[in-house]
C-alpha cells in the first residue's frame, strides 16, 4: 500500500527545470481541454473579432474614400484591430479561467501541489499564445473571404501574428494579476473594460490623420497605436503601410514593456494570494 | 339588480387590476435604477462610442454621401446614441424578470390575487420609464456639446416617447426569453443578438455611404429606418415621415413582442 501510495506521490520533488516545463505543458494542455469541454468560454472570443472586422469593414466602407486613407478596403483596415482583439481576449480568458479555478477551490490544490510558482503563470500564458494562433487564423481567413488582401506578402502577415501574440502576452498578464487580486468575477468586468478602453482610444477606428479633438491627444501616446501600426502594416499602402523598421519598433518596445509590466503585476499578485 | 352588481363588480375589477399594474410598474423601474451595475453601462458606453465616433470620423462630414448635409458628426450620433442606450437597457429588464424567477418572487406574484396581464404590463411599464429616462439623459448630456434639436421640444419629446416605445418593444422579447428560460444568464446571452442588429443597420453611419450586402442587409432592417427617422428629427425638423417612423416602428415591433411574451406567460402559468 504504502509502496502504492510512493509511486503515486513522489515525496521528492522532481528538478526545478524540468518541473517548470511539465507543470506549464499539463496546465496549458488543461486549458485547451477546457475548450472542447465548455467551448462557450471560447465561442465569444472566436466570434467577436470575426463579427467586428465584418460590421466595422461594412459600417464604415465610405471613410476609405476619404483623401489620404492609407488603403482603399475597409477590412484591411479594420482586420488589424480584430486580430489584437482577438489576442487580447484569448489572454483574458485565461484570466476568467483563473478566476473561476479560484471560486471552485482548484487553484489551492494548485498552489498546494510542488511545482514551481512560475508555472502558474507559464502554462496559462502558452495555453493564450496557442488560443490567440487560432483566432487570429481564423480572423485572417474570414477577413479574406470579405475581401481582405496583404499588400507586403509573408512578412506583413507575419507582423499581423506578432501583434496578435503581443497583446495575447500583455492581456494574460492583466488578466491573472486582476484574477489573483479580486478573486471573483468583478476582476472580469475590469479586465473586459479596461482592454475594451485602452483599444478603443487608439487608431483602432480611424488613421490618426483623420482624427480630432481629445482622442487624437490620447491615441498619440497610447502605446496601442504602436501595437496596431505593427499589425497593420502588411495591410496598407505606403507611405503609412508597407513592412519598415519605423511602422515595426514602436509596436515590438510597446509589446515588450507592457508584457514585462503585466507578467509582473501577475506574479505579485500571485505571491498576494499565496499570502 | 344582477346586473348593477356584476357592473361594479367588473368595475371593482379594473380599478384594481389598474392600481396593481401601476404598483408593479413602480416596483420594476425602482428595481432598474436600484441596480446602478446595469444602468451605469447603458448610459456611459452610447456616450462613450458617440465621442469616440465624433473624434474619429469627425472629417468625414461634408464629404461622404448621408453626411454632407450634416454640421456635425456628434449631431449625425444623438439617434443612434440613443437607440443604442435604449436597446442596452431593454435587456435590463428582461434580466431582472429572470432573477425573479430564479429567487422564487414570480411564483409568489402567479400565487397572490393580482392580475396576471399586470405581472407583464409592469414589468414592461418599467423598462419603457427607463427608457424615457435614458433618452432625455442622452439629449440633455450631449447638449453642451452643441448638440441641437432641429424640431424643437416637441420633436425632443417625441424622441423621449420613442425611446420609451422601443424599449418596450425590445423589452417584449427579453421578457419572453425569461418567461420561457427562467435563466437570466440566458437573457443577457441574447444581448448580442440586439447589438449585432444595431450593427447591421445605418445606426453608425448613412446607409447612402454603404455598398453590396451589408447595404441589402441595412435596407431591410427595420431599426435602420427608425435611427434614421430619429436623425430627422435632431438634423432636419418636424416631418410627418420621421415621426410615423420614431413611433410606429416600435409600436409594430412591440404589438409583435408582446404577444409572444404574453404567450410564453400562458406557457408557463399553463406549467404550474
Amino acid at each position: 500500500m504504502s509502496t502504492t501510495t510512493q509511486k503515486m506521490l513522489p515525496l521528492e520533488p522532481p528538478s526545478v527545470g524540468g518541473s517548470l516545463f511539465a507543470s506549464s505543458n499539463m496546465l496549458s494542455l488543461r486549458a485547451m481541454r477546457a475548450i472542447r469541454r465548455v467551448p462557450a468560454t471560447f465561442i465569444p472570443t472566436l466570434a467577436m473579432p470575426i463579427f467586428q472586422a465584418v460590421a466595422f469593414a461594412g459600417t464604415y466602407f465610405a471613410i476609405t474614400k476619404i483623401p489620404g486613407f492609407p488603403t482603399d478596403r475597409s477590412i484591411n483596415w479594420f482586420l488589424s484591430l480584430s486580430g489584437c482583439m482577438g489576442g487580447a481576449f484569448s489572454g483574458l480568458g485565461l484570466g476568467f479561467s483563473a478566476i473561476q479555478d479560484i471560486e471552485n477551490g482548484f487553484m489551492d490544490r494548485l498552489r498546494m501541489a510542488p511545482t514551481p510558482r512560475a508555472a502558474l503563470l507559464l502554462g496559462p500564458l502558452l495555453s493564450s499564445l496557442v488560443r490567440t494562433f487560432v483566432v487570429v487564423t481564423t480572423v485572417l481567413g474570414f477577413g479574406y473571404l470579405f475581401g481582405a488582401r496583404p499588400t507586403q506578402g509573408i512578412l506583413g502577415i507575419l507582423m499581423f501574428y506578432v501583434a496578435a501574440f503581443g497583446l495575447a502576452i500583455v492581456a494574460t498578464g492583466w488578466g491573472l494579476g486582476l484574477a489573483y487580486r479580486f478573486r471573483d468575477m468583478r476582476g472580469a468586468a475590469l479586465m473586459q473594460l479596461t482592454l475594451f478602453l485602452v483599444l478603443f482610444t487608439s487608431s483602432a477606428q480611424a488613421p490618426m490623420s483623420m482624427m480630432q479633438g481629445w482622442l487624437l491627444h490620447i491615441a498619440r501616446v497610447n502605446p496601442a497605436t504602436n501595437i496596431l501600426r505593427l499589425s497593420r502594416q502588411g495591410f496598407l499602402n505606403p507611405p503609412v503601410g508597407g513592412v519598415s523598421w519605423e511602422n515595426t519598433w514602436g509596436g515590438l518596445l510597446a509589446i515588450v514593456v507592457l508584457g514585462t509590466l503585466s507578467m509582473w503585476f501577475a506574479y505579485t499578485g500571485l505571491r498576494k494570494l499565496d499570502e | 339588480m344582477s346586473t348593477a352588481v356584476l357592473s361594479a363588480a367588473t368595475r371593482h375589477t379594473t380599478r384594481d387590476s389598474l392600481r396593481q399594474t401601476l404598483a408593479l410598474s413602480k416596483r420594476s423601474t425602482w428595481a432598474i435604477l436600484r441596480q446602478p451595475a446595469l444602468v451605469f453601462p447603458s448610459l456611459v458606453f452610447p456616450l462613450f462610442f458617440a465621442a469616440l465616433g465624433a473624434s474619429s470620423f469627425g472629417r468625414a462630414v461634408g464629404k461622404l454621401d448621408g453626411l454632407k448635409d450634416v454640421s456635425s458628426f456628434l449631431e449625425f450620433s444623438l439617434a443612434s446614441t440613443l437607440a443604442q442606450g435604449v436597446l442596452f437597457g431593454s435587456t435590463t429588464g428582461g434580466t431582472a424578470l429572470a432573477t425573479d424567477i430564479e429567487n422564487g418572487f414570480m411564483d409568489r406574484l402567479l400565487a397572490s390575487p393580482s392580475t396576471r396581464v399586470g405581472i407583464l404590463v409592469g414589468r414592461l411599464a418599467g423598462g419603457s420609464v427607463f427608457g424615457a429616462l435614458q433618452s432625455i439623459f442622452f439629449i440633455v448630456a450631449l447638449y453642451p456639446f452643441g448638440v441641437r434639436i432641429q424640431s424643437g421640444i416637441i420633436g425632443a419629446f417625441i424622441m423621449v416617447l420613442s425611446g420609451a416605445l422601443i424599449a418596450m418593444s425590445i423589452g417584449g422579447f427579453m421578457t419572453a426569453m425569461a418567461l420561457k428560460t427562467g435563466s437570466s444568464e440566458a437573457v443577457q446571452g441574447a444581448f448580442p443578438l440586439v447589438f449585432i442588429s444595431l450593427f447591421f443597420s445605418s445606426a453608425f453611419f448613412p446607409r447612402e455611404s454603404m455598398t453590396g450586402a451589408f447595404k441589402a442587409i441595412a435596407d431591410y432592417n427595420p431599426l435602420s429606418y427608425l435611427v434614421e427617422g430619429l436623425r430627422v428629427l435632431t438634423l432636419n425638423g418636424l416631418t410627418s415621415q420621421a415621426i410615423a417612423q420614431v413611433l410606429i416602428i416600435p409600436i409594430a415591433i412591440g404589438v409583435g413582442s408582446v404577444a409572444l411574451s404574453l404567450r410564453q406567460l400562458s406557457k408557463r402559468l399553463a406549467q404550474q
